[in-house]
């Protein structure tokens, strides 16, 4: 059942989407709708590989903003402070979330269920204030990106948002790709087997710990490389905007609304939510009395009170019928 | 170091501590008996903070007084919760729940932001006031006093309905075994519903003591929920014992560590300690 990654593009519709995903930014030249194209990209790669460890392995995280925040904090401190390019500062911080995935791993991954995701939570929280309270990341003053020439080398364009999009297509697709793979593979039915039975996994022969451990790091890596694009897209980060709750939250929120454990859910989910809170941010956000935030929780309440099988069990449905 | 300022922070931690032993048992509840994280428990706790603080400002009643109507009015936000979400969501699978009850939680907070703007908010001038309670050098504040006196005994009441009545019966069979409670012939909607409003009732109770010293605004939820989610995990789930004693030893920590590292940490160290805790016992200080 090994199939190639490179199988998903044989699937019309699929090579269709991403040709039409590809062009879209061409039909209206607005910077409102390449942001909102460009984050929805971001927070469906984040969505997909926090779906690597939450959904296909069903250990459910809610301290994903760590990695991401690690991913931001390595590229934009490392520019700042030895002249790194942020592409090198890139794989840095994804090494250094495997490494604090690991190490996070070891006592967490012994808990099981709800003892494991408010861990996750604890361990966030620790991370955010020790971020805040660091004195060599600008701690909660927050880090602005040193003023440096655009291009490709330094990872910086100001008058136009056109290579970030790029930047986050090639991410969107190569996780997609790698997500797919996965799913296939033997490593994703090892997963499958975890999240269904752990007592039946570790009977079967699955190191349950180990391969839990390496859903951790795939997924934690990829995390922190949307931390380190997200850094340089948006150029100054600060504790809250790239390691609190509200992110691991977000991150969550999208992929089970999509439909978590699926390759198509975390796709789905930030189609939805991505555009409705960030033209919702854009419309109504102005006022500065939460507007926006009323009409996204309300959705997100109407849609799993009305859809409870995610999206992805919608879609099935009417595809069935 | 002194016995004094030693006694004072096992005091101070003791009595916030019993707050959150409160806040926590009726997370640990819904927890127990539906296996459903609530993640507007948090904003629960504001809303009964903001009804007993509307009610002094606007009718001059005081937060002590006007404590049962408070308590109502969460037992039938929780009643109500249940019935128009929790209930669509019971069946699907497990995280919807939490999609849903995020949702709200998102909802009730920026709807309270809307309505009543970010200002934190005090009560001023109510029975408990600001008086202090001084005894062998020792300094006991009031208000704080009366909200852990309180807290205890409705966290016994909630323990002592569970445990010794009927109706406690059927919702620790509830929790147990749905199905098997359904075949019994338990109301599992009812009981359910009772579940939610209960849980809704101890963040009244909590709330409404917490008005005569603590401030209110829309986002104090956060703080108050995340600490209600580690105290009932660090109690081990569904477990009321548990929780009351985990909720005092996060009251103590939070006030040592507050003193004796640094108030910018006190939660932190919380955490930490969590995390030591868990991974030695890893289904909470109580768990099985």
């Amino acid at each position: 059942m090994e199939t190639s990654a490179l199988a998903l593009f044989k699937k019309p519709w699929v090579l269709i989407t991403l040709l039409v995903l590809l062009f879209l930014p061409f039909t209206m030249n607005n910077i409102h709708f390449h942001h909102v194209l460009i984050m929805f990209m971001l927070f469906a790669t984040l969505s997909q590989a926090w779906n690597v460890i939450g959904g296909f392995a069903g250990q459910v995280s809610f301290g994903h903003a760590t990695f991401f925040g690690i991913g931001a904090y390595a590229a934009l401190v490392l520019l700042k402070r030895y002249d790194l390019s942020p592409w090198v500062g890139m794989l840095i911080g994804g090494g250094c979330a495997v490494i604090v995935a690991v190490l996070i791993g070891y006592p967490v991954f012994r808990l099981k269920g709800h003892y494991f995701a408010i861990s996750t939570f604890a361990v966030a929280e620790i991370a955010e204030r020790l971020f805040a309270n660091w004195d060599f990341v600008e701690g909660a003053i927050g880090l602005p990106a040193p003023v440096l020439p655009e291009g490709w080398i330094n990872f910086m364009w100001y008058k136009t948002k056109m290579p970030y999009f790029y930047i986050a297509f090639a991410l969107f697709v190569v996780v997609l790709l790698i997500a797919y793979k996965m799913n296939r593979s033997r490593l994703g039915f090892y997963f499958r087997a975890i999240k269904q039975s752990h007592e039946a996994a570790e009977g079967l022969g699955i190191d349950t710990t180990k391969y839990k451990m390496v859903a951790m790091a795939i997924s934690a890596f990829l995390t922190a490389i949307c931390g380190s694009f997200y850094a340089q897209y948006i150029l100054f980060i600060d504790p809250p905007s790239v390691l609190s709750l509200d992110i691991s939250i977000k991150i969550v929120l999208i992929t089970v609304l999509g439909g978590a454990g699926t390759v198509i859910g975390p796709i789905l989910g930030a189609a939805i939510l991505i555009p409705l809170s960030e033209y919702s941010r854009i419309l109504l956000g102005g006022t500065g009395k939460g507007l926006d935030l009323i009409v996204f929780g309300a959705l997100i309440l109407f849609i799993s009170v009305y859809q409870p099988q995610g999206l992805v069990g919608f879609l099935r449905k009417t595809g069935k019928s | 170091m002194d016995m004094e300022i030693l006694l004072q922070i096992l005091i101070s931690g003791l009595l916030m501590g019993l707050i959150f032993a409160l806040i926590a048992v009726g997370l640990t509840l819904i927890w127990g008996v539906m296996d459903i994280l609530n993640f507007a428990h948090g904003e629960f706790l504001m809303l009964a903070m903001f009804f007993s603080f509307w009610m002094f400002s606007l009718w001059a009643i005081d937060p002590l007084w006007s404590l049962p109507i408070t308590v109502a009015l969460l037992f039938a936000i929780g009643v109500g919760t249940y019935y128009l979400v929790i209930k669509k969501v019971l069946n699907a699978p497990g995280l919807t729940a939490l999609l849903a009850t995020f949702g709200l939680s998102i909802l009730i907070k920026n709807l309270a932001q809307f309505f009543w703007t970010p200002d934190f908010r005090q009560v001023q001038g109510a029975i408990l006031g600001e008086k202090t309670l001084s005894f062998f050098n020792l300094n006991v504040s009031l208000p704080e006093l009366v909200a852990a006196c309180g807290s205890a005994l409705i966290t016994y009441l909630v323990y002592y309905l569970i445990f010794r009545t009927k109706t406690g019966r059927a919702i620790r069979a509830a929790a147990l075994d749905r199905d098997t409670a359904l075949l019994m012939g338990i109301n599992i909607d009812r009981v359910y519903a009772l579940t939610f409003g209960l849980g809704g009732a101890c963040v009244g109770v909590a709330g409404a003591l917490l008005m005569n010293f603590y401030y209110v605004f829309p986002s104090v939820g956060g703080l108050f929920g995340i600490l209600a989610f580690v105290t009932v995990a660090l109690g081990g789930f569904g477990n009321i014992t548990g929780a009351f004693y985990a909720g005092i030893l996060i009251g103590i920590v939070e006030t040592a560590g507050g003193v004796f590292i640094s108030p910018v940490f006190k939660y932190t160290i919380v955490f930490v300690m969590y995390l030591v805790i868990i991974s030695i016992r890893p289904k909470g200080l109580f768990g099985w």
